[in-house]
């Protein structure tokens, strides 16, 4: 049970900074993008390759940020040269890496067993598998948090920040807007890329089809974490995303031990997010209710 | 300082929705002149601004500010020269961000943004003062979101930023439009006063007569179906 209960957090550390680069593009600047479905495999594609090429594991992360980077890059030129629709324009970038993707591997998927990754200098120093992930997969997400955190109170970041907000109003402010939402699908989609390079190197393989509904797990974890964990304070919010990444992975490992049908897991999730989409709304609407029952019992 | 000529704006040419809301239309404004336009529903009185602010191409005519040909800049790049108070009085601001981000935002208009920490001690307390000079308590509510705000603070906040960094030509857009009477006549007042403290040339489009008389130094004159009539 308690290697249960370690493997879902460690994924769910992983997948973590997957969440924050949807928070990124969902939250900060409003825009639903679906490149990321393309973006996780292409992190573990990258990762991956190089290190089957004996490339240091940090260093193939690092070019799996980058690799996500050029994805993000692509949307955001997509959509604000090309002027296609933000939804559109992750699309068809998410079609076009799934080629990719497979030129990078060679084949639908790529296995690392009993290679270098990220997390052997641990395991090899005494350290179960799962404490290795939690450990550096930790690390990592709290750094890119102190990162990010600095990174949206500055001018660049207040400016992207307001991007999402009120677009006329940053144009207005002499700020190029076009630049700013592509930087910010730079960001989170380079997020998505190292957390798929992590999430490979943690499970030996890369799959062409592991990003297939990422987008949902990303936003069931953000919604988790905010519902369970949200504050005012952006640094506050930023530590919500980890936790409901990690809640999320635990919801998903404690159906499966009641025997659920892991096949079923993706509909599950889908109905959990509809249903958490929908709660601001039932929240209102509830509050509404109580306010005229009050009323009534005046 | 500001000159437009034969300025002609047509919006969804070739199609059912062809709608000609400027034709031909001209201005000169001098440095520290306060312009008023007037001109009822869909006389084409944002157009004019927006025009004149590169929110979208215009179809024909010149705008020159300062000697410099601008009517083919980009909005956020002649952003730097104006300061804009909408007619709409949650579009001048960013609802989700604070009164210190947002003024911050507007320090810095026209400028590069950087990796600089956004808002600084030294303005912080420069805001403060300022906002104690709106009178609206304001400045205990330097890190409140700007949503939390009225209509009118928006706009009072808006105008604020709009000249925060003196900009060579104020426009406003009937800003007072969307207020109740006290509020609009106060946000007026401040109009007044800070294009007066900063020596603003200023052109503003109102349909109210009142307001066009009372404000203008030089009513530019009645805008009525696309056409500019002289006053
Ligand atoms: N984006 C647009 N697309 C199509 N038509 C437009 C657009 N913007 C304005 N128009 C039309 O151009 C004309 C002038 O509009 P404009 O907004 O400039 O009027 P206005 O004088 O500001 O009116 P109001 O007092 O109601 O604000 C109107 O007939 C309007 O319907
Ligand atoms: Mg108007």
């Amino acid at each position: 049970m308690t290697q249960v209960l370690l493997g879902a957090v460690s994924l769910g550390i992983l997948w973590s900074i997957m969440t924050i680069g949807v928070y990124i593009t969902y939250r900060i600047l409003d825009i639903a993008d679906l490149s990321v479905e393309g973006t996780l495999p292409l992190g573990a594609a990258v990762a991956c390759f190089m290190i089957t090429r004996d490339i240091n594991p940090y260093l193939a992360s690092f070019c799996a940020l980058l690799a996500g980077c050029l994805a993000g890059l692509c949307t955001g030129l997509l959509h604000t040269k090309l002027k296609i629709p933000a939804l559109l324009s992750g699309i068809l970038t998410m079609i076009a890496l799934y080629s990719i993707n497979l030129r990078v591997m060679g084949a639908p998927n790529l296995s690392i067993l009993r290679m270098e990754t990220v997390f052997r200098p641990l395991a090899r120093a005494g350290m179960s598998n799962s404490a290795a992930i939690i450990t550096v997969g930790g690390v990592c997400a709290l750094l890119l948090i102190g990162i990010l955190y600095w990174f949206f109170g500055t001018e660049l970041g207040s400016a992207i920040r307001a991007t999402g907000n009120n677009q006329r109003m940053v144009r207005a402010q002499g700020i190029n807007t076009d630049t700013m939402k592509i930087l910010g699908l730079v960001i989170s989609n380079g997020l998505v890329g190292l957390s798929g390079a992590l999430i490979a190197q943690s499970q030996s393989f890369a799959d062409v089809q592991m990003g297939t509904g990422s987008i949902v797990i990303g936003l069931a974890s953000l919604i988790i974490g905010e519902v369970l964990f949200g504050g005012k304070s952006f640094f506050r919010r930023l530590v919500a995303l980890i936790l409901g990444a990690v809640v999320y992975r635990l919801i998903i490992a404690l159906v499966l031990e009641l025997g659920m049908n892991p096949n079923d897991l993706k509909l599950f999730t889908a109905i959990t997010v509809a249903l958490a989409l929908w709660l601001p709304q039932g929240r209102e609407l509830l509050r509404t209710f109580r306010k005229l029952l009050a009323k009534e019992g005046n | 300082m500001l000159y437009i000529k034969d300025l002609t704006k047509v919006f969804n040419p070739g199609t059912v929705n062809e709608k000609t809301a400027l034709t031909g239309l001209s201005l000169h404004l001098a440095p520290g002149d306060f312009v008023t336009v007037i001109g009822g529903n869909g006389a084409g009185k944002s157009t004019l601004l927006n025009s004149v602010a590169g929110v979208f191409p215009v179809d024909g005519g010149q705008v020159t500010l300062d000697g410099q040909d601008i009517t083919r800049l980009s909005e956020h790049r002649r952003a730097r020269y104006l300061g804009r108070v909408f007619q709409d009085p949650m579009m001048g601001t960013a609802a989700d961000m604070n009164i210190e981000e947002n003024l911050a935002l507007a320090y810095r208009r026209g400028q590069r943004r950087t990796l600089k920490w956004g808002v600084s001690a030294a303005e912080r307390a420069q805001y403060k003062d300022l906002l104690h000079e709106l009178d609206l308590g304001l400045e205990k509510r330097l890190t409140d979101k700007v949503g939390l705000l009225s209509g009118g603070q928006r706009q009072a906040l808006t105008l604020l930023m709009a000249t925060l960094k003196a900009p060579k030509l104020l426009l406003l857009d009937e800003h007072t439009a969307a207020l109740d009477p006290k509020t609009a006549a106060k946000v007026l007042a401040l109009t007044q006063k800070l294009v007066e403290e900063n020596h603003l040339t200023t052109l503003m489009v109102t349909h109210n007569m009142h307001d066009a008389i009372r404000l203008g130094k030089k009513t530019g004159g009645a805008l009525d179906n696309d056409r500019l009539l002289l006053s």
